[in-house]
């Protein structure tokens, strides 16, 4: 098999606490990602996407199904899967360098052999100038640059994305769409990346999946074989976002009653 | 000149005005006699009276007692506190046990405690030292506590993601995130702590700042009186001064440039 993930089966149900009725977030959710691959997944707020992406990252435990990364299975968070927050969740305590050092120091890598990592992904980033800035100090999409080096420093087999550019200006997230190709195409990442934009996913992605209202269900996956650098003007763009914004419309008016997902916030963290 | 030139200058001229007013009232008083002088003795007054002091070789031996006894009470709070309070803060269990015995000794004045201290412990040094220690305890283990419960989960899963054992999340993320609240704590226990420790020595001592102000009062030295809680003062000022320094030296992250330039 040449998937580097796997989805199989995935459902998930929040049980609350204060004896609400149970969630059902996610349903019978199936995926598989080959080495590579840009896959987007696209759905209306509280489809359960972000809940897919926790799931993946080893933050969740699914209440049925399994996921398979590189042929085994997880069973919890790791550095083999780089994560990427919708806000830029870096250390602010740490300079610039040291956010993007963090994963190899906690592997035991020598100092020296850090540095190189370090100021090798933050010039893939083009932010080598930054190296010793607080985040305090960089703009939205500077911190989710470093964010994006952050990962890339554990040399994960894939990259998962939840909506790391929703926070930012329209013109900045369109310099951080273009900014993500380039670094895709440079480091032949998998990435998995999780957004309510039809616009994003058609200008990033490979394939978009398509996800239902709650309980979230794959509704459809379209490949998009588009030419990049990708023009969000370009006809077949445009034939596409029509299909995709036909596609979404129901699962938004069917989702309209939806409450917000519990994937985001889950509270007090047990480790 | 800029701003901040200015901003100093006038902190410093408005001290220079209130000990310069002080001075010249005292000498206005002394020529009258308005109110009786000796209760009222001027700044230059007391310089003269902490000059005899330091020639008589008590004035050190107040300032390094008093010191010695806060600084051993604020240590021992501080090495109880810090690591109980990371703790409660990070289990809830734990949290559910010690909170409720925290709430309960939390209301009492320290200094209610004192005679009980004393009878236990006797009228040494280990009476006035753990009392300072025990009140110490309390702004820094809550401060610590509420520093380790507000950390952002999201910095959690992001330490995780990034292959980030439980020691490693505690030293690189937990530690430094609660370390603001932390120093807070730190800085409200050490005021707390030398209010203790002067009312312990004005009961109960036979050397440090409050015994001399106690002693003083019995011989009418109304001069040494004030120079006790001058220097008191000064003392205070001092460690706050240099805690807040400190802090800005270990927080740095949390302030921006454009602030720090304000």
């Amino acid at each position: 098999m040449g998937y580097e993930l796997q989805v199989i089966g995935v459902r998930k149900v929040f049980r609350p606490e204060d004896g609400r009725a149970p969630l059902v977030a996610l349903e019978r959710f199936d995926l598989a990602i080959e080495k590579g691959e840009f896959v987007c997944i696209l759905g209306p707020s509280g489809c359960g996407k972000s809940t897919l992406l926790n799931i993946v990252a080893g933050f969740l435990v699914p209440t049925e199904g399994q996921v398979i990364l590189d042929g085994v299975e997880v069973t919890g968070s790791g550095r083999d899967r780089g994560v990427v927050f919708q806000e830029h969740a870096l250390f602010p305590w740490f300079r610039v360098w040291q956010n993007v050092e963090f994963g190899p120091k906690m592997a035991g890598v020598n100092p020296a052999e850090r540095a190189r990592i370090a100021d090798r992904y933050l010039d893939l980033v083009g932010l080598g100038a930054f190296r010793a800035a607080f985040p305090k100090e960089l703009s939205g999409g500077m911190k989710q640059r470093v964010a994006i080096a952050r990962a890339l420093a554990n040399d994960p087999k894939i990259l998962l994305m939840d909506e790391p550019f929703g926070s930012l200006d329209a013109q900045t997230r369109r310099l951080m769409q273009d900014e993500l190709t380039k670094i895709w195409t440079a480091t032949g990442k998998t990435i998995l990346f999780v957004t309510h934009s039809i616009e994003e996913s058609l200008l990033l992605a490979d394939r978009v999946v398509v996800m239902t209202a709650r309980p979230g269900r794959i509704k459809t996956v379209l490949p998009a074989p588009l030419t990049r650098p990708r023009s969000d003007v370009a006809p077949d763009f445009v034939a596409l976002k029509a299909e995709l914004q036909g596609l979404l419309k129901d699962e938004i008016e069917a989702g309209g009653e939806a409450r917000p997902t519990t994937g985001n916030n889950p509270g007090r963290q047990t480790l | 000149m800029n701003p901040k030139f200015w901003r100093h200058a006038l902190r410093t001229a408005s001290v220079l005005v209130f000990l310069l007013a002080w001075q010249a009232g005292s000498v206005l008083n002394a020529r009258y006699q308005y109110l009786n002088p000796i209760l009222f003795p001027s700044p230059l007054d007391m310089v003269r009276a902490a000059y005899d002091e330091a020639v008589q070789g008590i004035l050190w031996g107040d300032i390094g007692a008093s010191l010695a006894r806060v600084f051993q009470g604020f240590g021992i709070g501080a090495v109880v506190a810090i690591p109980l309070g990371c703790a409660t803060g990070y289990f809830r269990r734990l949290e559910d046990c010690v909170d409720p015995i925290v709430e309960l000794f939390r209301p009492i004045p320290p200094l209610a405690l004192l005679p009980l201290f004393i009878i236990w412990l006797g009228i040494g040094e280990m009476s006035k030292v753990l009392l300072i220690a025990f009140s110490t305890f309390f702004p820094i283990f809550l401060n610590t506590t509420e520093g380790v419960r507000s950390i952002d989960p999201i910095h959690l899963r992001a330490a995780l993601s990034l292959g980030a054992n439980r020691s490693q999340i505690f030293t690189n993320v937990i530690i430094r995130s609660a370390l603001p609240s932390i120093i807070v704590g730190l800085r409200l226990g050490f005021a707390l702590g030398f209010f203790v420790l002067v009312a312990a020595e004005l009961i109960a001592a036979d050397s440090g700042l409050g015994y001399r102000i106690q002693e003083s009062r019995n011989f009418f030295l109304v001069d040494r009186m004030f120079v006790g809680a001058a220097i008191i003062g000064v003392l205070g000022f001092s460690f706050n001064y240099a805690l807040r320094r400190l802090e800005d030296l270990l927080l740095r992250w949390r302030t921006t440039i454009v602030q720090a330039q304000a």
